[in-house]
């Protein structure tokens, strides 16, 4: 960690913000203030530069046409591939998820290149597009509780062989191959299709990035009970009979 | 514009029957205890005769108002406007797809002029099957992202369907969507009725660059695609008018963005020969439009009744509330008729209801429980709105609801 504030870095909020994703900043951030970090947070219009100095990235969801053009520009900056080899950890949703891979479909229908900062590739599902609510298993080398989020993607993500599948499907598609997994990780770099915003219905997933980023084994306990409230909720939800 | 045939041409023999049958139909509908049944006495007319809708409307001069948000309110300042002119004959419930706006239409036979709110989805082909003398156009937002198309995919098909249409399309200069999208029209007049929310529109959408958008204005950094020069203009609490006159708004309405939908309202008006002074005074008669915005008694308290769908709405209904400390009771659902992806809650910027005692109703109230908690402000969750207003402190409250959240709370407090 850089200083002693703590960077959070929200890239493309102008392109990729169409979720909700202000929503996993919003939960970074206060839960981080909570443990009495001081956060600098900077949202980064895609007409400005990518710092590279920052200690946490999150990219997020967004429609297909500002998903190229997101892609087009990180490609042309730089800045966020320069973070990724300072080992900055970036958090990806989505349309995000998807340019950190090394290629997606985009809205011309054509393969456009990515950031290759995780082994995935994406491709279009030819079926429904995938919508509703989503229960799995994280993998468990991250000692996270289950995952609960919504999705709402066309995308089919391959993982190659660097990427580890982020999680188990017990409910929803996920990546939408078919095996099972959802979203996909290496040592700094996380990718998921989960909405909600994943954060809110995870905070979890937001403590794991800052001890990353502090290269701390645990953080001071915080009044979770909204949360939890809320992940109990949605869990039997997701696994009640319609 | 304001001319009407004399002697219209009769409906046919089968739209005869098909209004016939699609009456009977909403009878018995409403019988069953289904609503006002317009929706199924719709489909009932149209399934007998599918130009029904277009039979209907060409016996009347027909403005159609499509939106994200303010479509419903708006409808009826248009029609109050226009009553200065003659019978009018609309959609005045919300039933805004085709199968609502034939039955609306088909209750109409005096009318002259026809006012239609239209479903986003549905205003190009409901502007083809009803050869509108005017379309007005006020916002578009995210909005029910599970199912909605993409929102600048949404400007886009208005821009297709809208292209070389004989109608004077009414539409807002300070929302670059709306402008894309009419801008594809031969004749537009262009009112600065504002936009709070910006968010949907940072990429231009013609070229894709970033907007720039300094004070009210705003233009695309690289194409050159910026805010035209408007005609007419919502300027504080007066609507001015192509020769710079100012009229006063005097509604019973609250809030900026009603200011925003008379301003649009005069500016339709005036396409058939009402002035904004008469159109203006008339619209002062609408106090609520479908339960929104009415002052309830409920327990003994007063509630006044928002509606807010989407991230722009609770924008624009957080600007026209009661300064703290007026209690607040939030209720949010995530039915189909929502959208059922709630992060949208996200975009929200609740922690503007700071101060305000906060009460949290609804199925998804822990969603909305955890987004408060994030925003740092205090709220209560309660379970039902009765709990809430006993909780409430003293003073109006104000009451947010989104769609089937809305619903659910008319039902409860009997209005």
């Amino acid at each position: 960690m850089s200083d002693s504030s703590l960077r959070l870095v929200w890239v493309y909020p102008d392109l990729l913000s169409t979720y909700g994703d202000q929503g996993n900043a919003l939960v970074v951030e206060r839960r981080a203030r909570q443990r009495g970090l001081d956060v600098q947070r900077v949202d980064v219009r895609s007409d400005q530069p990518v710092p590279t100095s920052g200690d946490i990235y999150l990219i997020g969801g967004g429609e297909d046409r500002p998903q190229r053009l997101a892609a087009e520009r990180l490609r042309r900056d730089g800045g966020l591939e320069r973070a990724a080899s300072n080992g900055a950890i970036i958090f990806s949703v989505c349309a995000g998820y998807q340019i950190l891979g090394h290629e997606f479909i985009n809205d011309l229908g054509e393969r456009e290149p990515g950031l290759g900062l995780i082994d995935v590739i994406s491709t279009r599902g030819e079926g429904e597009r995938c919508v509703g609510d989503v229960l799995a298993d994280i993998d468990p080398r991250l000692g996270l509780p289950q995952l609960t989020g919504f999705e709402n993607h066309q995308g089919i993500t391959h993982l190659g062989p660097t990427a580890r599948p982020f999680a188990r499907t017990i409910l929803g598609k996920g990546n939408g191959t078919g095996d099972g997994t959802e979203g996909a990780y290496n040592d700094t770099v996380f990718g998921t299709y989960m909405h909600g915003p994943v954060m809110a219905r995870n905070p979890q997933i937001a403590d794991l990035l800052l001890k990353l980023a502090l290269d701390v084994n645990a953080l001071p306990p915080t009044d979770d009970r909204w949360y939890e409230a809320l992940r109990a909720e949605r869990i039997a939800a997701a696994t009640q009979p319609a | 514009m304001s001319g009407h045939p004399g002697n219209p041409e009769p409906l046919s023999p089968r739209a005869k029957l098909a209004v016939t049958a699609g009456k009977a139909a909403a009878a018995v509908s409403r019988a069953a205890g289904r609503g006002s049944g317009s929706v199924i006495g719709g489909r009932v007319a149209l399934k007998l005769d599918p130009d029904l809708l277009g039979r209907l409307a060409q016996h009347l001069d027909v403005v159609l108002v499509s939106a994200t948000n303010g479509k419903t309110t708006t409808t009826r300042l248009i029609a109050e406007a226009l009553r200065a002119s003659g019978p009018v004959v609309s959609n005045a419930l919300g039933a805004n797809m085709p199968a609502g706006i034939t039955s609306a239409l088909a209750g109409g036979s005096d009318a002259k002029y026809g006012v239609i709110e239209v479903d986003e989805k549905y205003l190009a082909g409901v502007a083809r099957d009803t050869t509108p003398k005017a379309i007005a156009l006020l916002n578009l937002s995210r909005d029910q992202l599970d199912r909605a198309a993409e929102t600048r995919m949404l400007a886009e098909k208005w821009r297709e369907g809208l292209s070389g249409t004989k109608a004077v399309v009414i539409a807002n200069a300070d929302d670059p969507l709306i402008v894309w999208a009419a801008s594809s029209s031969p004749n537009v007049v262009w009112v600065a009725a504002g936009q709070e929310w910006k968010d949907d529109a940072w990429s231009c959408p013609s070229c894709g660059g970033v907007m720039q958008r300094p004070g009210d204005d705003w233009f695309c950094g690289e194409c050159g695609f910026r805010r035209p020069a408007p005609s007419w203009a919502l300027n504080g609490d007066h609507v001015l008018d192509p020769h710079g006159s100012a009229w006063p708004i005097h509604l019973q309405l609250p809030g900026r963005a009603n200011k925003a939908n008379a301003a649009t309202s005069a500016a339709v008006a005036a396409v058939f020969g009402v002035p904004p002074q008469v159109a203006l005074e008339r619209m002062y008669q609408v106090q609520a439009v479908a339960g929104r915005y009415d002052v309830v008694t409920f327990q003994g308290r007063e509630l006044r009744l928002l509606l807010a769908k989407n991230p722009a709405g609770w924008l624009e209904t957080f600007s026209l509330i009661d300064q703290p400390p007026a209690p607040v009771i939030l209720s949010v659902n995530a039915r189909g008729a929502d959208g059922t992806d709630t992060s949208w809650l996200w975009d929200v910027d609740y922690g503007r209801l700071a101060g305000h005692p906060i009460m949290v109703i609804g199925d998804r109230k822990l969603d909305l429980a955890v987004r408060l908690e994030v925003a740092g402000v205090d709220f209560r969750v309660c379970e039902t709105i009765d709990e809430a207003v006993q909780l409430a402190p003293p003073g109006q409250i104000e009451l947010i609801a989104n769609y089937t959240a809305f619903q659910d709370v008319r039902r409860r407090v009997g209005n």
